[in-house]
């Protein structure tokens, strides 16, 4: 086994320490170390979005990224933004116009959603379309997404906030 | 007693109804549970050493250095695993003279394909197994290549397969007769070569697979990403030599298949023998690049084809030569000559001319192996089809839109046969033609085009009517000889709280099944379908069946689904009649509630009847019989396939100096039958357009005369992304199958089936202008440069 | 994010996707970095955003045995207006060319070329050192600082120097900086009000690397062109520097016949290779296309 190397990081808002390999990407450390399998690896080549996270408050590749470089920083995966709420709107909305299908490529969708939304103003169909040049989906044909991501920009716009996606305990 | 299917004002009428999918939630939440996250204890990763040439000969294999790097449990080849799998031929027994070389896991001594998989590794993880991989030398001698069509066919011409006699995995000839006469003495005909691009899948999750033998039992358990849970049960047990009742196949969510997860994979296969060599767990998944190289392939397609026409437009005959490239032998079980076959059968398939000849060559190739990816040859049909009647329309001096309605067969023929065989029972094509013209405002873009065309700017715009089949009996696969389910079975059972559980054969994978049948179910039960959960894809629990292939969940699935939720009612309505002392035909039951089927007056809730007849049987009446869960299978009768019609509209502009076509919009009218959850249908629909407008435009696999993939990977085989991709607009009409009560037809694939003819002809459309033309797909910027003569 | 000239490379390869094994260093300066780069005997790779190394390794096209992460070192962070110049750290984001105030008003080509650079999420992490430093052919930030006049500093074991970039960029993946030597900043000359840039490129897809792509930067204080400066990326093995066009323009009021006679003049300029699926005269005619174009735009936004 490969000597491995101590990393320190905020991974959903806890505090992680752990030994790695350095040749670990941080895609095989969440999914693999941490059992947050919701962030997908589709090509392990920054090609496909489908590991998208957020890395000090971006969207980045996870698999582009090696634990390692990621010791001292924030990272927030789909799993933690859904706790957060932050994305629950943009959940809502994707669930209610289909904006998934098999599903695999929607927390990388999710997150680079988020991103493009933290820049202010109501995106028009091409901007959003724009923004998710990166992310490849095979099911839905994007027009759903695109969709979903406008309605919740216009809904931000006009003042709405998210509500909880989750279930309560009853 | 039931009110008419998709009437949508009575309580829990769900069919008919755009609802959202309940297995979504977990997915938006990241709580997707697919194969490439499995993780077991004691699992261990397998990895494999991959063939750099497209044919040789395997003289020697050198693990000694592998076998002893960290990590590592198993080095395997060929010879340790044909001694635990048997070998497997891909053919059919209704492909007459059809030849294939049997198949082992691992090679013995030929590699057929660069990227064929020689050597297997298993280690503690998957890192360690390709540094092993790095470690392992292979001494191979070379063999010739084999890589294109015609060569391949002629006499003494070298052999992509050495077990076998020659390249000719299957011919077919379909003949009307008097074929030349007409061609010669029509008023027009019109001809063309056309290529397709051979295409992969690309799914965004890739295959996996952890296979799990557990020795103490003799059980074998894998969770397999696969449309198809059931064949491969029966496969591994087969093979394997497990009795099928040891073999529990699992296929949980799954990231996107579109087909390419139906079939045998020698790397899936190798995976269960390593798993009894380790006595381990082992998984694999196949990284993006082995992808490429060994996911199916499909479309490699050079079709010549001609079509007389008389002198008002009247569609004579076609006369069609299929040439085909598939890899070095046919893939198990579904063959590699489905896709051909269908091209030449589909050929003209909603016209209503009756003068057709067809011949078919499946060709071996030192190449990645094809088989069905979605819509299965109807593309090529449908744009050799659709772009000979555009060009025909110009010979004979009409517009495109005008030389269909001439010549789609009339709404009112059926039900009627292709010259093919094809059985029609009812398809709408020239109301498809009329409702697409209004949706598109066709008349309104043809005179917009004419006026920017003096600006400079050249659109185009095509249109492409097809069929799509459906809801396959066992004409497909059974009478073959396969082991391939054409029907399917649920099981449905009321828990002690009164909701509903579904246990059913078809699966799912992200189209939208369990949430189609769960409307279906709580529809015909008369309960809130919040109630109802559905449960699909574990051979030891659910029913043996069809699963998902050829658009059958909605239409088989459906009718399964609907035949037991109404035995299921029945019983409860009987054995509420029991309890109430009433008369079953005075009893309804909705939202989970028997009623006064008269006044609505709620009588019983079907969680009270639950309780009763699981705690308290003692105070139900002696001849009362509890029967609160139900199986049942129901297999399609009557019509072999269902048939779909639709027609696609696609409108371009192309940029003639650079060659850039920049894709507009696109319109869909389709005819599925009854719709069971139009978001649902609509989105497959689109899913599929995208995927065609990506065959159209971009996809192609680019092997050089060394049998090399060059552009393996997501890189440089270009998948359609968001940018590039138009909105889509939608229309329906509904002709339901009288072959069942629910009237469903599949739908899953019309998107794919015609979007890249119509894309086709609307870039040809664009470029009439210049006297231009193209018969290629992808229609690249540098070939639509060199068609329109300016490099 | 992977190059387009390493696929060929894979063929015939072992076609795997996880990495080899190194060893990791995290230095804190510049001196550091240089010196674990002589420690691990030049088996080393220097790693910032990663977003073109990390796949490189993955493939395992390369297999450095050491990683020296040079994204903490504060030295090559920052971008500031130090006199005529606009100092760019090595760190510098692409996003950062995209966002930054101080760029858009005086570099405005970085921010043109910027939206065009791979995807949101590479941007968010790929660096313009790095990009420099890696000299694609087919990148727009080489061709950028090409069409800019920019100056690379690069730090090695003796010191720091500079280089001019039509010095900089030598051959495919081939630069200045020396094996062991660090990229710190680029220093690019300060637009002016009577600058006009623009920047176009033909790609199949949003964010893949360009069949062809320009950008030009016009010094016009009136109407007439004092200066032309025009770069083109993905037309050879560096980017170039398209002077006889330049000339073409140089006095002219960028009317339709100095834009036909750069595009004409562009034959003495490019001279591409041919390719498996583009021909060199093919490439050329979609450079002229694409030439015509981006100098319309700027002429019409007089």
């Amino acid at each position: 086994m490969s000597a491995t190397h101590p990393i320190s990081l905020s991974v959903n808002g806890e505090e992680i320490s752990r030994l790695v390999e350095p040749r670990e990407t941080l895609a095989d450390f969440l999914r693999r170390d941490l059992q947050l399998t919701g962030t997908h690896t589709g090509c392990e080549m920054g090609v496909c979005g489908a590991c998208l996270v957020l890395l000090d408050g971006r969207p980045v590749h996870a698999c582009l990224t090696f634990a390692v470089q990621a010791s001292g920083a924030v990272v927030e995966t789909v799993e933690g933004l859904t706790e957060s709420a932050e994305i629950a709107d943009l959940q809502r909305a994707f669930h209610e116009r289909n904006a998934l299908q098999c599903g695999f490529c929607t927390p990388g969708m999710l997150v680079s959603a988020h991103g493009l939304l933290t820049r202010p103003g109501v995106p028009s169909r091409e901007a959003i379309r724009d923004a998710l040049s990166g992310n490849y989906c095979r099911c839905t044909g994007y027009e759903a997404i695109v969709d979903a991501i406008e309605a919740v920009a216009r809904r931000r716009a006009a003042g709405e906030s998210a509500v909880r996606f989750l279930e309560e305990p009853a | 007693m039931n009110a008419p299917l998709g009437a949508l004002d009575r309580p829990n009428s769900y069919i008919g109804r755009s609802v959202s999918r309940p297995n979504a939630k977990r997915l938006l939440a990241g709580r997707g549970r697919y194969v490439t996250d499995l993780s077991l204890p004691r699992m261990l990763h397998a990895a494999f050493l991959r063939s750099p040439y497209a044919h040789a000969r395997i003289v020697s294999i050198d693990a000694g250095e592998a076998r002893a790097m960290p990590g590592v449990r198993l080095v395997a080849t060929g010879s340790d695993l044909v001694k635990l799998c048997k070998a497997w031929v891909g053919t059919l027994d209704h492909f007459k003279g059809m030849k294939s070389a049997p198949q082992l896991p691992l090679p013995i001594d030929e590699v057929l394909w660069s990227g064929q998989a020689i050597v297997a590794i298993v280690a503690e993880s998957r890192a360690q197994a390709e540094d092993a991989a790095e470690a392992i030398s292979v001494e191979f001698e070379e063999l010739p290549v084999v890589s294109e069509i015609d060569r391949a066919r002629e006499t003494g011409a070298d052999r992509a397969a050495s077990t076998v006699e020659d390249n000719l995995c299957f011919t077919s000839r379909l003949d009307t007769g008097g074929i030349d006469d007409i061609f010669s003495g029509a008023a027009h005909v019109v001809e063309e070569e056309f290529h397709f691009g051979r295409h992969t899948a690309v799914t965004l999750e890739p295959r996996a697979i952890v296979a799990g033998w557990d020795a103490s039992e003799g059980k074998l358990t894998v969770h397999h990403a696969t449309q198809t849970p059931y064949q491969f049960q029966d496969l591994y047990a087969r093979h394997y030599g497990i009795p099928e009742a040891n073999v529990r196949v699992v296929a949980p969510d799954i990231g996107g298949s579109f087909g390419m997860k139906l079939h045998v994979y020698h790397e899936d296969m190798a995976v269960v023998g390593l798993s009894m060599l380790c006595g381990r767990p082992v998984k694999f998944v196949a990284d993006r690049i082995e992808s490429f190289v060994s996911d199916i392939h499909a479309r490699d397609h050079r079709v010549r084809a001609r079509m007389a026409v008389d002198g008002d437009g009247t569609i004579l005959a076609m006369d069609v030569d299929d040439v085909t490239a598939i890899g070095a032998f046919s893939t198990y079980p579904r063959t590699s000559a489905v896709e051909g076959n269908q091209v030449i059968r589909l050929m003209g398939a909603p016209y209503r001319f009756r003068n057709y000849r067809a011949g078919l060559s499946v060709v071996f190739q030192n190449k990645v192996q094809t088989s069905q990816y979605r819509a299965v040859g109807h593309p090529i049909a449908c744009a050799v089809t659709e772009r000979l009647v555009d060009m025909a329309a110009a010979k004979a001096g009409l517009d495109p839109a005008t030389m269909r309605e001439r010549n789609l067969i009339a709404d009112d023929a059926y039900p009627c046969d292709s010259p093919t065989g094809y059985k029609f029972e009812a398809l709408s094509h020239q109301e498809s033609l009329a409702r697409l013209k209004t949706l598109m405002n066709y008349d309104a873009l043809r005179a917009e085009q004419a006026a920017l065309r003096h600006r400079g700017i050249h659109r185009g715009i095509g249109i492409a009517s097809f069929v799509e089949i459906s809801n396959p009996s066992p004409a497909f696969y059974g009478i073959g000889g396969a082991r391939i389910s054409a029907q399917d079975g649920a099981l449905l059972k009321v828990t002690p709280s009164g909701e509903v559980r579904c246990l059913i054969s078809v699966t799912e994978q992200g189209q939208g099944t369990e949430t189609i049948i769960g409307q279906v179910v709580a529809d015909q039960l008369g309960v809130a379908r919040e109630r109802v959960r559905v449960i699909t894809g574990d051979t030891e629990v659910t029913p043996h069946g069809g699963a998902t292939w050829a658009c059958r969940g909605a239409g088989i699935g459906g009718e399964t689904a609907l035949q037991a939720a109404r035995t299921l009612r029945g019983n409860v309505i009987s054995l509420a009649a029991a309890i109430l002392q009433a008369k079953p035909g005075e009893l309804d039951m909705r939202e989970g509630v028997v009623v006064d089927a008269q006044s609505g007056a709620e009588r019983i809730s079907l969680a009270e009847i639950a309780r009763i007849a699981y705690f308290r049987s003692d105070t139900l009446p002696p001849d009362a019989s509890a029967q609160l869960s139900v199986a049942h299978h129901y297999a399609p009768q009557g019509y072999p396939f269902a048939f779909t019609n639709g027609i696609q509209g696609c409108h371009v502009e192309l940029d003639a100096e650079t060659g850039f076509v920049k894709i507009l919009k696109h319109w869909v009218i389709e005819d599925c039958g009854r719709i069971i959850n139009p978001l649902l249908v609509d989105e497959q629909v689109r899913g599929g357009v995208v995927q065609g407008l990506g065959a159209a435009f971009f996809e192609e696999c680019q092997y050089d005369e060394n049998g090399q993939l060059t552009n393996g990977s997501l890189a440089d085989y270009l998948v359609p992304m968001a940018c590039e991709m138009p909105d889509i607009v939608i229309g329906h009409i509904e002709t339901p199958t009288a072959d069942t009560t629910l009237g469903a037809k599949g739908c899953g694939e019309a998107g794919t089936a015609a979007a890249s003819a119509a894309a086709l002809n609307a870039v040809n459309d664009a470029m009439s202008a210049f006297g231009a033309s193209i018969a290629q797909i992808p229609m690249t910027p540098p070939r639509l440069l060199k068609a329109l003569g300016t490099i | 994010m992977v190059t387009n000239l390493d696929w060929k490379r894979t063929i015939g390869a072992c076609r795997l996707l996880k990495a080899r094994a190194f060893t990791y260093v995290r230095p804190a300066t510049v001196a550091e970095a240089i010196e674990a780069f002589a420690a691990a005997g030049g088996e080393a790779s220097y790693i910032a955003g990663g977003q073109s190394l990390v796949p490189a390794l993955a493939l395992r096209l390369q297999a450095p045995e050491c990683l020296i992460d040079i994204a903490h070192i504060e030295a090559l962070r920052g971008i500031e207006r130090q006199g005529d110049r606009l100092r760019l750290g090595a760190l510098t984001r692409h996003v950062d060319a995209h966002d930054d105030p101080l760029i858009a008003q005086y570099a405005p080509l970085l921010r043109l070329a910027a939206p065009h650079v791979a995807h949101p999420a590479i941007r968010n992490r790929g660096t313009l050192g790095g990009s420099v430093a890696l000299a694609d052919p087919a990148s727009e930030f080489p061709a950028m600082m090409l069409a800019m006049d920019a100056e690379m500093e690069i730090a090695g074991p003796e010191g720091t120097r500079r280089v001019p970039a039509d010095a900089f960029f030598q051959d495919v993946y081939q630069t200045a900086i020396e094996p062991g030597e660090l990229l710190v900043a680029i220093h690019v000359p300060v637009a002016g009000p009577h600058h006009r840039c623009a920047f176009d490129e033909l790609a199949r897809r949003r964010g893949d690397y360009a069949l062809v792509g320009c950008g030009v930067m016009l010094a016009m204080p009136g109407d007439v062109i004092d200066d032309a400066r025009i770069a083109f990326l993905s037309v050879g093995p560096t980017p170039v520097r398209a002077r006889a066009a330049e000339t073409a323009l140089s006095g002219t009021r960028l009317d339709e016949a100095a834009i036909r006679n750069a595009q004409i003049a562009l034959s003495e300029d490019l001279d591409p290779s041919d390719e498996a699926h583009m021909p060199a005269t093919m490439r050329l005619h979609l450079a002229r296309v694409l030439l015509g174009r981006v100098l319309g735009h700027l002429g019409a936004t007089a």
